[in-house]
């Protein structure tokens, strides 16, 4: 039921990509997006290719679990694949009535279409095999050095975490409260937007009371167990790069490095 | 001196309006006593609104007294320098289960309390699975709390503090919003510990029934301790718990009323076995 639902699409596996610190998987992702957009050239394209087919195979995370984040998308894809088609300006291929295709539309629509499905495929590898949680930890510890210039990373860290813990008590809440204002006779599902906009009001307004509550309750309860924000803080389960790690960070930026030499050096026939 | 002790505590709720002038005063703790033993297991027993809670949360220094003064282990918490020790010290277990669980994963929520006082890793991970252990949630260490029923996520939340090492736990309502069930293994619990690592409990509840095995109860009412003693000493006197508002167990007021009809029952009949004992002794003399 409601209470089963899992954040982030996580899909437990045991392979090395799964165990890769947080961090390595959050900087490839942000590496892979670079070199998405700036290759140029069918070499290029095809070390793309090869590199995510790669990851994909190495993380055991079945195919069709990456395709429904495509869906997702598909609308985007067909606009912005439109827009390329019949905007670009250059050579005319086919026109009819007021739409000109030319050569140059046609490519760029095409590898418009490729990048992002590529983006959409790369960035699911990471959240299909990273909990929500270990990519806060990665997220608080690659951040730590902005907390010199006075960003409260540790607190925003620490607020992220406690949100994703409490998405499911929640969501299990408004249901209860759903039914409770049902069986007194409230409408969640007639009316046109504007009426069922209103409706929700003796839902939100219980649903916020109770959520400060619960709020103050989990502060003491976090004052009581000495919590003292984060300075002094150990940690139970602290990152620590590994070998794998190492050799991660190493194989992306030898990917990066093909990819730009590519672009360089081979750079048709785009 | 005891573990704990507080001498003529006064806590006031003072409710001011928006330009800052009181409109009202309550008197939550009215020149409280108190003097626990360490090692000891207290309840503490009281009606909605008789101080109980408020009593508890000075214990774990989240609350200040407004007169009078109150020790935990020698400390007086009315120190700011001593709030962090004293919270140490006196670990807290509060009654909803949901609210005070922070991680999305068993361990690491048991682990929380550790990282706060700066306890190395490895250290932290021993420590989870002694509590863990001591509380009988350990094969649970890596489901998330969601999935857990009220009494296993009050266990996690007790392993939680213990994993702090307290000499003291004050269990505030625990088994408030559980079914029976739950309440059964959260107070076994709480003796367990008692029993087997020495940790003083201090429980605070309105159920009459989780009391009868504590070394001694201490009954409030509006702020004041108005009884204490053994359970025995406390539920020999039914007529005055009632004038408190408190539900004297049914076994316990069937003896007192056999007692008055004239049956040779003593005073201060605590479980089912106690009756069921003196009722077949009478009626062996009657045969």
């Amino acid at each position: 039921m409601l209470r089963d639902i899992t954040l982030g699409q996580y899909y437990p596996a045991n392979s090395v990509i799964h165990k890769l610190d947080p961090r390595v998987k959050l900087f490839s992702t942000m590496i892979y997006i670079i070199s998405l957009f700036c290759f140029k050239g069918i070499a290029a394209l095809l070390t793309a290719t090869v590199f995510l087919i790669a990851v994909i195979r190495t993380s055991k995370v079945p195919f069709r679990f990456m395709v429904k984040g495509l869906k997702a998308i598909v609308i985007l894809m067909i606009i912005t694949a439109a827009f390329n088609l019949f905007l670009t300006p250059g050579e005319p291929l086919v026109s009819f009535w007021i739409f000109t295709i030319t050569a140059e539309g046609l490519k760029n629509a095409i590898l418009m279409a490729i990048r992002l499905t590529y983006l959409i495929l790369g960035t699911s590898i990471m959240t299909l095999t990273t909990t929500p949680n270990q990519l806060t930890d990665g997220l608080e510890k690659s951040l730590m050095p902005l907390s010199k210039i006075g960003v409260p990373v540790h607190a925003i860290a620490m607020m992220m975490s406690i949100a994703l813990r409490f998405i499911p008590i929640l969501i299990e809440e408004t249901d209860k409260i759903m039914k409770a204002q049902m069986a007194r006779g409230a409408d969640f599902v007639s009316g046109n937007l504007l009426q069922r906009v209103k409706n929700m009001i003796p839902l939100l307004v219980p649903l916020f009371v109770s959520a400060f509550r619960r709020a103050d309750d989990l502060a003491m309860a976090m004052e009581a167990r000495c919590y003292n924000g984060g300075e002094g803080r150990t940690k139970m389960k602290p990152l620590h790069y590994e070998r794998r790690d190492r050799l991660a960070y190493l194989i992306v930026l030898g990917y990066f490095a093909i990819v730009l030499v590519c672009r360089t050096f081979l750079p048709f026939p785009m | 001196m005891g573990i704990i002790k507080a001498k003529q505590l006064v806590h006031e709720y003072i409710r001011r309006d928006e330009e800052g002038n009181v409109e009202s005063i309550q008197t939550a703790l009215d020149h409280v006593d108190l003097d626990v033993q360490q090692g000891d297991f207290i309840a503490i027993l009281g009606h909605n609104g008789s101080g109980k809670s408020t009593l508890a949360k000075h214990i774990n220094a989240l609350l200040m007294p407004t007169e009078g003064s109150l020790w935990v282990d020698g400390m007086d918490v009315s120190k700011e320098e001593n709030i962090l020790p004293v919270r140490q010290t006196a670990g807290m277990v509060f009654q909803n289960p949901d609210n005070q669980i922070i991680a999305s994963v068993v361990e690491e929520d048991v682990g929380f309390g550790p990282e706060n006082i700066g306890v190395p890793t490895d250290e932290i991970w021993q420590r989870v699975e002694e509590s863990l252990k001591a509380v009988g949630m350990l094969k649970y260490r890596h489901h998330s709390p969601n999935k857990l029923s009220g009494g296993q996520k009050q266990r996690v939340a007790i392993a939680g503090v213990v994993a702090m090492q307290p000499k003291c736990i004050v269990l505030d309502e625990p088994t408030a919003m559980l079914d029976p069930n739950g309440r059964k293994e959260v107070i076994r619990t709480a003796h367990e510990l008692n029993k087997k690592k020495g940790v003083t409990i201090i429980l605070i509840t309105h159920y009459m029934e989780e009391v009868v095995d504590a070394d001694k109860v201490i009954v409030m009412d509006e702020g004041k301790v108005v009884m204490q003693g053994s359970p025995r000493e406390i539920f020999s006197q039914v007529g005055t718990l009632k004038e408190y508002r408190l539900d004297v167990p049914q076994v316990t007021i069937l003896a007192d009323l056999l007692r008055q009809s004239g049956l040779d029952i003593p005073l201060g009949v605590l479980t089912r076995e106690e009756l069921t004992g003196h009722i077949l002794r009478i009626a062996q003399i009657g045969a």
